[in-house]
């Protein structure tokens, strides 16, 4: 054994720090925000730029007003207080944030549309979270019908009736294949309810009522309005045009010549002109097309131009989806024997609506913001409850305050749905591309 | 030993029309033909008895009587007098113009974001990631709604101009005014206009575009020369001052025989006269386009650019190339394949947005043909049909253009 000498370490020294510019924060610093000098004067420009709007705005917002009866009052306290600078009023938020919620919706009665909202929540958590107990389900077949009673009132008659339809459309579909086939009895599920809806859920609906009057104070449409006006539309739109606009982009994929030029005429028209042209046809046209006579809720028919406007957009993104299988799996889908509906839905379907999801979810984005259209017709969204509130003459020549309110919550929304779309994209990334 | 039997001669039972689906796709078309003519059977003939009873019938004479109202943005000879025809024609032309205006500042915003957005420099991608999702998440209406406000609340009166001591005063070497009736900025004039004095100076114009036009051909031809010399002798020629001299000559050439000027906007009275007066509405509703659709757009850019693989870079460097040519002659076109057709759809969104114009109160053609005409004539059918028709021809032009291009660059597969 050779002996060590004593002018030899026998132990590894700890390593030395890296210089203090190649480590920590000043490394990333010196990385991402100096490393050259065209990016110092981006950063620097960027500096400025944020300084000069935080101190435009903060002082303005955080200094603002939260308790006064009107713009006037809040000058005055203002001026008293002795601020040289202007500050933000929020009093007129407080002052009227449950109108530019619910709009003129009767304050005793705000119960129902919160617990319509929650039921929705309940509702759609299994069908955005699979680990959402499956049972929930059940919540998100009644709740159309529980959401509709909640939040238009009436008789409790009128939704149960028009449910009982789907459920005598389900009964034919699962019995009936025994006794009629099953083409029959898909053609009975769809003729069936239709005849019933059409012909005796109206009296049998009026027969139960006349018996058995339940049912909370009805509440008409012209009380809508802020953000219940524009998720009512907006979700009703989403929920509504999603199949409607798989089947029309099922129709122009389709083979058949009727069906493909039908969709596409209908998809090229609707996408062709503004929603906003179709929401004033909604409300000065609809009656040329309908019996004379007839005349139905401008809100419903907002939400029926709302859905059949989104659908050909739906439509247009699940087609580019349906266009993006390769080949291969519709072949090995029909190589399986699969007949056109098995192999749309076992095989096609969920890889294409897989693929489309970021534009679905961009789709319903757009379909939510454009929901503030509906103020040119009339209803009072929140943008047409902001002209009302400035109507007011405690309020008159308030801006900011309003619409910073109303952009942050259309803000949250639609962020949050673009952030859950992304979630659902990475969730369902299976690798191979 | 196998013996050949014929088929049966199979006879059609009515059945087959359902369970063999060789005729299955004839019947559910049938079917399918039968419900869509009775569904516009049904539309039909209560349109014809609604119109009936109201009393009215289905003609576009309208069109060609008195529209009776004023329209204040325009860009050809409009009064009063003119026909309705006329009022949706300036309509028209009004949406155009925003339309060009917001695709043109729209892409410029959207390609700097786009690429801001990717740049290394943290704190620039942030701010630019807070710009997209800003906009991005808020509705548009509330946008144009906000910066219409901005410019009638927070902008001098054009009374704040006048005096010794003025509260306000024209920017850009007191060219432009900002005020809160709008933007008033210097007009080009022609003392010597062709055709005459009386003449519209449209002429003028039209020759100065013929002119633009015929340098830009001019250069690509002397640049096409340029490189079948380079691919000859292997040098290429120096060409760039004659293609300015090309571009620049003739245009000066022309500017100074037609007598160009500029005509500055001046405080007469109650309000800026002369110059080109940029109303708010218009402005507003360009730059809330512009700034809704960049964001959009920069979105695109970024997906596009992110789209070529890192490879096909370091190819391009391993061959050589200088990372010049390497943007123009392998990213670019492989970028530009994936940006196009979503930009053009972009383009057509916008177009459609600016129907938001009855936000402002701006003169497009929804606000004359779809709005003050359908009041005026009571001619909601006809009115409504012209305006959905425009809409629909002009994205329809739009995007046949689009799928033109798009055979054009499309990757050849099997």
């Amino acid at each position: 054994m050779t002996k060590t000498p004593s002018f030899v370490r026998t132990q590894m020294l700890d390593p030395k720090d890296p210089p203090l510019g190649e480590k920590g924060i000043v490394k990333w610093i010196r990385e991402n925000l100096f490393s050259g000098w065209l990016n110092s004067i981006l950063t620097l420009l960027s500096l400025y730029v944020i300084y000069w709007v935080l101190a435009h705005t903060m002082p303005w917002a955080l200094g603002g007003i939260w308790n006064a009866d009107s713009l006037s009052e809040c000058r005055e306290i203002r001026d008293a207080s002795g601020i040289g600078y202007d500050v933000a009023c929020w009093a007129v938020i407080s002052d009227r944030w449950h109108q530019l919620l619910f709009g003129f919706y009767p304050s005793e009665l705000y119960w129902r549309p919160i617990l319509a909202l929650i039921l929705f929540g309940v509702a759609i958590a299994p069908i955005l979270f699979d680990t959402a107990p499956r049972k929930l389900l059940i919540v998100t077949a009644i709740m159309p019908f529980a959401a509709y009673w909640l939040l238009w009132g009436g008789t409790i008659w009128g939704p149960l009736v028009t449910a009982l339809g789907f459920v005598i459309g389900w009964a034919v579909l699962t019995y009936g294949a025994a006794t009629l086939g099953a083409l029959g009895a898909t053609i009975g599920a769809i003729v069936v309810p239709l005849v019933y809806w059409l012909f005796f859920a109206g009296s049998l609906s009026g027969a139960l009522g006349s018996i058995l009057p339940i049912g909370i104070e009805s509440v008409a449409s012209d009380r809508f309005g802020g953000f219940m006006l524009a998720i009512v539309i907006g979700v009703a739109g989403i929920v509504m045009s999603l199949p409607l606009g798989i089947f029309l982009a099922l129709g122009r994929q389709s083979d058949l010549f009727i069906i493909n030029k039908c969709s596409v005429i209908f998809i090229e028209v609707i996408r062709g002109v503004p929603l906003i042209v179709w929401l004033f046809t909604a409300s000065l046209l609809l009656n040329y097309f309908l019996p004379p006579g007839t005349n139905f809720d401008l809100m419903l028919r907002v939400i029926i131009m709302v859905t059949l406007f989104s659908s050909a957009y739906i439509a247009e993104v699940v087609r580019g989806g349906l266009a993006a299988l390769p080949r291969g799996q519709y072949e090995g889908a029909d190589s399986l024997g699969l007949d056109y509906w098995q192999s749309m839905q076992l095989i096609i379907l969920p890889q294409a609506l897989k693929i489309s999801i970021p534009g679905i979810v961009s789709t319903f984005i757009g379909l939510f913001k454009d929901t503030t259209l509906v103020v040119f017709i009339g209803l009072l969204d929140p943008i047409g409850l902001s002209n009302a509130i400035r109507a007011d003459s405690a309020w008159n020549g308030i801006y900011w305050e309003l619409f910073i309110f109303i952009g942050l919550c259309f803000f949250i929304f639609c962020f949050s749905m673009s952030r859950y779309s992304m979630w659902l994209e990475r969730k369902l990334n299976t690798g191979h591309r | 030993m196998s013996s050949a039997t014929n088929p049966p001669v199979e006879s059609f039972r009515l059945s087959q029309l359902i369970y063999d689906t060789r005729y299955r796709s004839i019947t559910i078309q049938v079917v399918a033909f039968i419900l869509i003519l009775a569904g516009l059977f049904f539309l039909g003939t209560n349109i014809v008895r609604n119109l009936s009873e109201l009393g009215k019938d289905f003609n576009f004479a309208f069109l060609s009587s008195r529209a009776g109202y004023d329209i204040n943005q325009r860009l050809i000879e409009y009064s009063n007098d003119s026909t309705h025809g006329r009022a949706a024609l300036v309509g028209i032309l009004n949406t155009l113009l925003v339309a060009f205006l917001g695709c043109i500042l729209a892409t410029i915003l959207g390609v700097i974001a786009g690429v801001l957005r990717l740049s290394k420099n943290w704190i620039v991608g942030r701010l630019m990631t807070v710009y997209v999702e800003g906009f991005r998440n808020i509705p548009l209406l509330l946008w144009i709604i906000l910066i219409f406000a901005v410019m009638t609340e927070s902008t001098p009166q054009p009374r704040d101009f006048r005096g010794d001591n003025p509260e306000a005063s024209m920017i850009l070497f007191d060219s432009v005014a900002v005020t809160n009736r709008g933007i008033y900025t210097p007009a080009v004039q022609f003392t010597n206009i062709i055709g005459g004095a009386e003449a519209s100076s449209l002429t003028n114009w039209l020759v100065i575009i013929a002119l633009v036009v015929g340098s830009i051909v001019a250069i690509r031809r002397i640049n096409a020369s340029a490189t079948a010399k380079q691919e000859a002798t292997g040098i290429r020629p120096t060409t760039w001052y004659i293609n300015l001299g090309v571009f620049f000559v003739p245009l000066i050439a022309a500017l100074l025989l037609m007598g160009a000027h500029l005509n500055y906007p001046e405080l007469r009275g109650f309000n800026f006269a002369d110059g080109i007066h940029m109303r708010n509405s218009l402005i507003a509703l360009w730059f809330a386009l512009s700034l809704y659709t960049g964001a959009f757009i920069a979105e695109i850019v970024r997906a596009g650019i992110m789209a070529v693989s890192r490879g096909q870079t370091e190819a391009a460097f391993a061959l050589g190339l200088r990372p010049n040519r390497t943007m123009n002659l392998v990213i670019l076109p492989q970028a530009m394949r994936v940006i196009i057709p979503p930009l053009i759809s972009q383009y057509l969104n916008l177009t459609k947005n600016s129907s938001l114009a009855i936000a402002v109160g701006y003169m497009d053609v929804r606000s004359t043909l779809g709005g003050i005409t359908i009041n005026q004539t009571g001619r909601e059918l006809e009115g409504m049909l012209l305006l959905g028709l425009f809409y629909l021809v002009t994205s329809l032009v739009i995007s046949g253009a689009m799928n033109i291009y798009n055979n054009s660059v499309k990757l050849k597969e099997r």
